[in-house]
């Protein structure tokens, strides 16, 4: 199971980026749990400056604007 | 389904080196086949770039008689101003249009070199005076989203960088942006375009700096300032030439595809005046005599909110019917940087005090901005 972190101040990106990483950790058949991050002092504390940004296991792996699906897919494998 | 598994390797090709130790053979052939793979990509996006461009100076050396064909379609006297009206439209919407994509893409391709985290690193530390240079002149080509601007704006400040050249960036990113360039590029020529690039950073460069000179780190919200992050460690994806002539056109579709009705109705709302709007009347309300022109305008444009699509169509009109560059640039200018949503999202980091001496600072630059254009350009 990976922890999937989202974060993002509740922007249209932000949703349409966690929907994309629900749909690819689907189709590759990797469980995850997805938090939504939206308190900013909390999204400041991770020391990320643009949103939407990905965290997988503690491991911030996107910072800004929407990620391209296939790169999802090999952050969810790897 | 073997076919299928090719280009999936050459999508991931970390997943090939993992699995080096293993299945080395294997592993050469597919590095190789990525290799090539790649090669052709980059054909494909050169030639492809190429072409594109080949055919946009030939749709843009065909304006005029495009749109005197258009004009001719209608059932209206050429010179009748219904007939002006609409061969404006119609020669503005295209040439406007090829313009910004241009502009949008270029912009696109230079922001792939750019993120937030990398200006970030690069202003952290930095004194005032070089600083605020610094950050306006990133802010221009930092990809930025006006709803990541408060996560932008604690990163900044808890990295060290100085408040006064944080709102350096804060200023230029939303005022000098892509759209707003490429539109005066199309409207108004690149004179004006360079105009408003120079004035729009020098705006951002002098209000950052005064807002750095006052010391108002104590007018922050008490929780920003108590956040303390170390500056995240984010993997620098390695781009080709082809991932950032993708990056350029993905901007034109985002960007373009966004922004164009707005544009469209700032066009048909300039062709009116142009074709109908009587040039006496507004050249005494926005002309060079009337000096309380650029404070109204300023004034009037803070609480508007448009982008600059629907608005630099319309000033456009306003300049060919006698209103003064100045007073139409202020006007600009303070409905581009200072709007209502955006002080709210501030407000959120802000308090109230240092959010109207933002808006302030800024506010006086900006008219400082229209009053010296009208003086040097009347």
């Amino acid at each position: 199971m990976k922890n999937v972190k989202v974060l993002g101040p509740g922007c249209m990106r932000c949703n349409v980026t966690a929907d994309l990483v629900k749909a690819e950790a689907e189709k590759a058949g990797v469980a995850i749990e997805l938090d939504k991050i939206t308190d900013l002092a909390a999204i400041a504390g991770y020391g990320v400056v643009s949103t939407p940004a990905i965290v997988i296991d503690g491991k911030i792996v996107h910072a800004g604007g929407l990620p391209k699906a296939e790169d999802i897919a090999k952050w969810l494998k790897a | 389904m073997s076919a299928n598994l090719a280009p999936e390797d050459a999508a991931n090709p970390p997943c090939c080196c993992s699995t080096a130790k293993k299945d080395a053979p294997a592993c050469a052939t597919s590095a190789s086949s990525h290799e090539k793979i790649e090669a052709s990509r980059k054909m494909r996006w050169l030639s492809g770039t190429l072409a594109a461009l080949l055919a946009w100076v030939l749709l843009y050396s065909q304006l005029v008689p495009f749109s005197e064909w258009v004009a001719s379609l209608f059932p209206v006297e050429r010179h009748s101003h219904a007939g002006e009206a609409i061969a404006f439209f119609f020669y503005d919407a295209p040439k406007v249009l090829l313009l910004l994509a241009l502009v949008v893409f270029a912009m696109g391709v230079v922001r792939s070199f750019f993120s937030a985290e990398r200006t970030r690193a690069l202003l952290s530390g930095r004194r005032e005076g070089v600083g605020n240079v610094f950050a306006s002149s990133l802010g221009i080509v930092t990809p930025f989203c006006s709803c990541s601007a408060v996560p932008l704006f604690i990163g900044f400040v808890s990295a060290g960088v100085p408040l006064g050249v944080t709102f350096s960036f804060l200023i230029a990113a939303p005022m000098v942006n892509e759209v707003a360039l490429g539109l005066l590029f199309g409207l108004l020529g690149w004179k004006v375009a360079l105009t408003y690039l120079l004035f729009g950073l020098g705006v951002a460069i002098v209000s950052g700096w005064v807002i750095g000179k006052l010391h108002l780190e104590h007018w922050l919200q008490d929780w920003v300032r108590d956040v303390r992050a170390a500056p995240a460690d984010i993997p620098s994806e390695k781009l080709s030439i082809s991932d950032r002539l993708q990056a350029g056109l993905d901007a034109v579709r985002d960007i373009v595809g966004k922004v164009w009705p707005w544009m469209l109705a700032g066009i048909a709302i300039g062709a009116l005046i142009h074709g109908f709007a009587p040039a006496d009347t507004l050249a005494s309300i926005m002309g060079h005599e009337a000096w309380w022109s650029v404070p109204a305008a300023v004034i009037v444009g803070i609480p508007m909110y448009s982008n600059a699509a629907g608005i630099i169509p319309v000033v456009e009109a306003l300049i060919g019917k006698g209103a003064a560059l100045g007073t139409v640039l202020a006007f600009m200018m303070s409905v581009i940087a200072l709007s209502l949503p955006e002080m709210i999202i501030l407000r959120k980091v802000l308090k109230f005090r240092l959010l109207a001496v933002f808006v302030g600072v800024v506010g006086l630059g900006i008219l400082a901005v229209g009053f010296l254009f009208n003086a040097l350009f009347s």
